[in-house]
């Protein structure tokens, strides 16, 4: 049970927070001048990243709000947690071995 | 039956106290502080088990939670039966009552031992090339048979009649293992002011320094190690430190989550009534200290699992620590120093040893000496060909073996056989933590190389063997750990950054040290042509054939040949067995070890029992049930409940001598004819709110808000932005800026999600509050005819059809009580739902129902209900819908905000796919025979008794026996669907195709009057 750091609240216990996909995708507006391979990719076309991922998170069961993380998708490790309105930082380099 | 091989005195038990037991209906004598194992030992008993698969005599190889062979089970009553605990975790009580397993009839005539006699026809993987044909057997013959066979203990029969509890603590530091190291790390943890937890899985704290003999007993800070830990243990408890014996942490979960099962009552004659049998801790630690220890090896060689068979570290605890002779006279094999000290603490207990069979070529010079003094004869270079004894050793042959020609062999007479091929650090926690191994050429051993959390490791379990280095190695880590645990700006468990160190090294041992401790993997060196199983794995029953016959048969990866022979698969994870396993493989395919790798260790370390995961959530403490206002008042009218989600609903309200559908065809013409009442409270209710309400509503839904005026309703769909529907309910239009939303009662909490999603993470500058207020209002639908007279006496307002037409809304008074009254129908009729505070929803209702009394009220539940919305094609999401369905397939295309610039969804309608005129829509079917219902989820057919494989052009997606129309009718989902009315489709039941006509999905009333009466 990971433990991941509500830019709100402090680190909270997994359980608390429901996962929201990947982060910064802004819904395109007006939609209608979309063609439908942009819509479509819009709507189901997502990364598969190797490492480092911005992706959307909800503090459901705590203060409710949205917020976006860095996470690292192969340790599974929360590299960062943002608020929404705030940039995603630069994952930090990796470790010299 | 006397002790006959208890010792007068020493070890760490209380010979007064005498305690009776039995094991598999004999009668026997133990004292306080035995395990089961011991006391059995002390009666001279060393058969306790019967292999898994060819069912061999088995005794004790080891005398802690490693013991792979002596399982047991422990029966209190018929209900509190314990399969497979292992006999040395077993602590005796007054009156124990314990049995060996997997033998038939007895444990020393076991009809399954033919299977060591077929040992050749059933080697590893055996069910894999046989029992495949006829394939159809597997299931009723091949799989029920091997599994009677094989096996272990049978499980209890009744339900779990224990409690257990379960535990959330935080602490600075956690320790794993209290033996020197743990101790030592405890000690300068909470000397550093940190806050400690301390954990073992014995039932003393202390670990090795338990089992240290008289004969040389360690002197710690100038005292007895026995006066030492004693001393320890009260300084520790005096300065706070959590001290949890019979505590096994068995599970390192991510953020140093650590998962611990402590055993409360199972060592207790009896237990207090209500006390917990176990207690889960789920402890976060800021930082963990490892102090796991070291287990020791058993040799590889034929023979080596015989009752009186095990190993010298074993041996040493029986004797010093619950005062027990395992034998009289012994043999002892090793390739590591520590079974020297066995073999001389044993001679002077008196026992006889006939020999030390050293395997490696030369004895260290201090313990030859020793030896020498002792008089004790040593064999180096030495291999053991065999052992004979049925069920308990007899003999041992021993030899040395050059360039495979054997010289000279001889036989010893013994009934004690110790065993020790050197110590494997316990990195089972580490490794479960993710942490990388490391293969260690001077230890010959996997040790922590990599961190993947905050933890270290101390002692045996990362290759420091030395007491005094083992005590100092423990203190640097228990206060490094508190350090860091309790450094300013250290905040929460997790601080970003500083993962993937390094583990710092071991102050290098002595050349000794490592000599006397690294041992040997693999099998003993044998003849060309040896006979005999060779066990790796006790509880698999795993040989060096088995591994052999995995690489010839072209295994290579270690995984592999682990999953193809099940070496170290058993319920001990191989923790006697996993690196004799890669010692053998690497041996048969001349691969070093480190290039092998190891297997992966998971949880749980040792068994746990299902009761302490379960915890306190069993029974009506599994889920918990949400119930409405009115609950009690329909238990109490003798309503049928059915689950909807937590929710408990009235399915319906039976009189006496009804069944289902008598009760609901007498509540669905009632509804019709008079009057119904039906608590509606389950529906998601969200209370939209602020300047931009009617906006965000307007983007959220497909109809058109703006045009709804205040005190209005309207029914709103809402689709994801994939255009499929997702939601629906009626929307009334409070104020300018409020709108009081109603979802399906499923739905509530993802509509809830999705409005916050969009308006915090799309739309942040609308100014929009929503709050559910599913559970603050109840809602008592009041529906029929006759509805308007039986609530006008109630309320304060005008329910005239002028004052409130069809979807209107008002605010008012019902009772006195506030209230929100929609005039809103879900059945067809006059319709009305009254919306009250949660508290009055029960006085409302029984108002209600008392004032309909006149007007022939009757309570209905929601089989009535689904059947009078069917009737009338109102469509319920998730059962006529699917996700994917569009509103014009749901025949909801009239609620589209046709000139809304965009709303979730709107995109998606327009792509090709989602106009294209064969997508199923839905449609009403009549039965050609009217009293004939089908089953939902029914396929529907083009053409009756169609070849099979064939093609469905649609599903019943609802189905019922109308009262009011005398008939059945059911909803579907047809491809086309609408271009097909009157057409003649099929529908396969169990009976049969049955003909079905395509109708409108509007069987009652299509022109809507009765509502708008």
């Amino acid at each position: 049970m990971l433990l991941i750091q509500c830019p709100y609240c402090g680190e909270r216990p997994e359980p608390e927070f429901v996962y929201g996909g990947q982060a910064h995708i802004a819904r395109p507006q007006p939609s209608a001048e979309l063609s439908d391979q942009e819509w479509t990719n819009f709507l189901y076309r997502r990364n598969n990243t190797r490492g480092a991922h911005a992706e959307r998170w909800r503090h459901t069961h705590g203060c409710g709000r949205f917020f976006n993380a860095l996470r690292d998708t192969t340790t599974d490790h929360f590299l960062a947690t943002y608020k929404l309105s705030e940039p995603p930082p630069r994952p930090p380099a990796e470790s010299a071995e | 039956m006397t002790q006959g091989f208890r010792t007068v005195s020493g070890g760490r038990i209380d010979r007064a106290r005498v305690l009776r037991f039995s094991f598999d209906g004999h009668a026997y004598a133990g004292v306080a502080g035995d395990t089961l194992a011991s006391a059995l030992l002390a009666n001279g008993v060393h058969l306790l088990g019967r292999s898994f698969k060819y069912h061999r005599p088995r005794g004790l190889l080891a005398a802690g939670s490693e013991e792979p062979s002596a399982l047991v089970a422990v029966r209190r009553d018929a209900a509190r039966y314990t399969p497979n605990l292992r006999a040395t975790q077993v602590e005796l009580y007054e009156g124990l009552e314990a049995h060996s397993q997997n033998r038939w009839p007895s444990l020393a005539l076991d009809f399954g031992a033919v299977n060591d006699l077929l040992s050749p026809f059933i080697p590893a993987g055996f069910y894999y090339k046989t029992f495949m044909w006829p394939r159809r057997a597997w299931r009723w013959l091949y799989e029920p048979r091997i599994r009677a066979a094989a096996g272990l203990g049978r499980a209890p029969t009744q339900p779990d009649p224990d409690r257990y509890a379960s535990r959330y603590a935080h602490c600075d530091v956690l320790v794993v293992g209290a033996g020197p190291a743990g101790l030592a790390a405890a000690a300068a943890a909470v000397g550093a002011g940190a806050r400690v937890i301390l954990c073992d899985e014995q039932n003393e704290l202390g670990g090795s320094l338990l089992s240290d003999s008289s004969r040389a007993a360690p002197v710690i800070d100038g005292r007895p190690a026995a006066r030492w830990l004693d001393d320890t243990l009260a300084d520790l408890a005096a300065r706070q430190v959590t001290l949890l014996p019979r505590t096994t942490a068995f599970g390192y979960f991510p953020h140093n989550l650590v998962a611990l099962n402590e055993r409360l009552t199972d060592h207790l004659a009896i237990p207090a009534a209500l006390a917990p049998r176990e207690r889960q801790w789920q402890v976060r630690a800021r930082e963990v200290v490892l102090a796991t220890g070291a287990i020791e090896r058993p040799l590889v060689f034929p023979g080596n699992d015989r009752p009186g068979i095990m190993l010298a570290a074993a041996a040493r605890t029986w004797l010093n620590r619950y005062g027990v002779l395992p034998g009289t006279r012994a043999v002892v094999v090793t390739a590591s120093d520590a079974a020297y000290e066995a073999a001389l603490d044993l001679q002077q207990a008196g026992l006889a040893i006939a020999m030390i069979a050293e395997v490696r070529d030369a004895v260290p010079a201090g313990l030859a000496d020793l030896t020498r003094a002792a008089g004790i004869p040593v064999l180096t270079g030495a291999t053991v060909l065999g052992t004979s004894g049925r069920r308990r050793v007899q003999a041992i042959r021993l030899a040395r073996i050059r360039h495979g020609a054997v010289s000279e062999p001889k036989t010893l007479r013994c009934d004690l056989v110790l065993m020790s091929g050197g110590f494997t650090p316990s990195v089972h926690l580490f490794s479960q933590s993710r942490g990388t191994l490391a293969w260690d050429d001077a230890v010959q051993a996997f040790l922590p190389a990599v961190l993947a959390e905050r933890a270290r490791s101390a002692g045996a379990c990362r290759g420091v063997f030395e007491l005094a280095r083992v005590r100092s190695d423990g203190a640097a880590a228990g206060a490094a750990a508190a350090r860091e645990a309790t450094a300013p700006g250290r905040e929460g468990v997790c601080p970003a950054g500083a993962l993937g160190r390094s583990v710092a090294a071991a102050a290098a041992g002595s050349a000794e040290e490592l000599a006397g401790a690294r041992g040997f993997a693999g099998a003993l060196p044998q003849p060309q042509r040896a006979r005999g199983k060779a066990f790796v794995d006790w509880q698999n029953d795993v040989t060096t054939r088995d591994l052999a016959l995995a690489t010839r048969e072209g295994f290579r990866s270690i995984e592999h040949i682990k999953r193809y022979t099940t070496t170290g698969m058993a319920t001990d994870q191989g923790k006697t067995s996993n690196l004799n396993a890669l010692g053998v493989v690497s041996g048969t395919l001349g691969k070093a070890i480190p290039d092998m790798g190891l297997t992966t260790f998971r949880m749980p370390y040792t068994p746990v029992t299902f009761g302490s995961f379960a915890g306190s959530a069993r029974g009506d403490l599994f889920d918990p049930v949400r119930t409405t206002p009115m609950h009690s008042w329909a238990v109490k009218n003798g309503a049928v409940f059915e689950d909807v989600g937590l929710w408990k609903r009235a399915r319906h309200f039976p009189c006496p001598g009804e069944d289902l559908h008598r009760a609901v065809n007498r509540e669905c013409l009632t509804v019709r004819n008079a009057c119904g009442i039906f608590d509606a409270s389950t529906l998601g209710k969200i209370e939209v709110v602020g300047k931009d309400a009617v906006t965000f509503m307007n983007r959220l839904y497909t109809n058109a808000w703006s045009s709804l005026a205040v005190g209005r309703c309207r029914y709103g769909v809402l689709l994801r932005d994939d255009g499929f529907v997702y939601d629906d309910g009626v929307v009334a239009r409070m104020a300018e800026d409020r709108f009081h939303v109603t979802t399906t009662t499923g739905g509530a909490p993802r509509v809830l999600a999705l409005m916050e999603d969009y308006l915090q993470t799309e739309w942040p500058d609308l100014g929009v509050w929503l709050t559910s207020t599913t559970e603050q209002w109840a809602v008592i639908a009041v529906q029929g005819p006759t509805a308007r007279p039986v609530l006008e006496s109630l309320v304060d307002i005008d329910m005239s059809a002028a004052a409130m037409p069809h979807m209107s809304v008002a605010v008012g008074h019902i009772c006195g009580v506030p209230m929100r009254l929609f005039r809103v129908s879900f059945s067809g009729e006059l319709g009305f739902e009254v919306n009250v505070p949660a508290d009055f929803g029960a006085a409302v209702w029984e108002a209600i129902s008392e004032a309909g009394q006149a007007h022939g009220i009757t309570p209905y539940g929601t089989e009535t209900m689904h059947v009078l919305r069917a009737e009338k094609g109102y469509i319920i999401v998730g059962q006529d819908t699917d996700g994917t369905v569009t509103p014009e397939d749901a025949g909801l295309g009239w609620a589209i905000g046709k000139n809304k610039p965009d709303f979730l969804g709107k995109r998606s309608l327009q792509r090709p796919a989602m106009t294209s005129a064969d997508r199923r829509q839905l449609v009403g079917l009549l039965t050609v025979d009217p009293a004939t219902v089908l089953d939902e989820g029914a396929q529907v057919m083009l053409e009756p008794a169609a070849p099979v494989p064939t093609r469905p052009i649609g599903h019943v997606t609802s189905s019922y026996y109308s009262a009011t129309l005398g008939r059945s009718i059911a909803l579907a989902l047809i491809g086309g669907g609408r271009s097909r009315s009157g057409q003649t489709l099929y529908v396969p039941m169990p009976q049969g195709d049955v003909p079905v006509q395509v109708a409108s999905p509007v069987f009652y009333d299509p022109k809507g009057e009765r509502l708008n009466a």
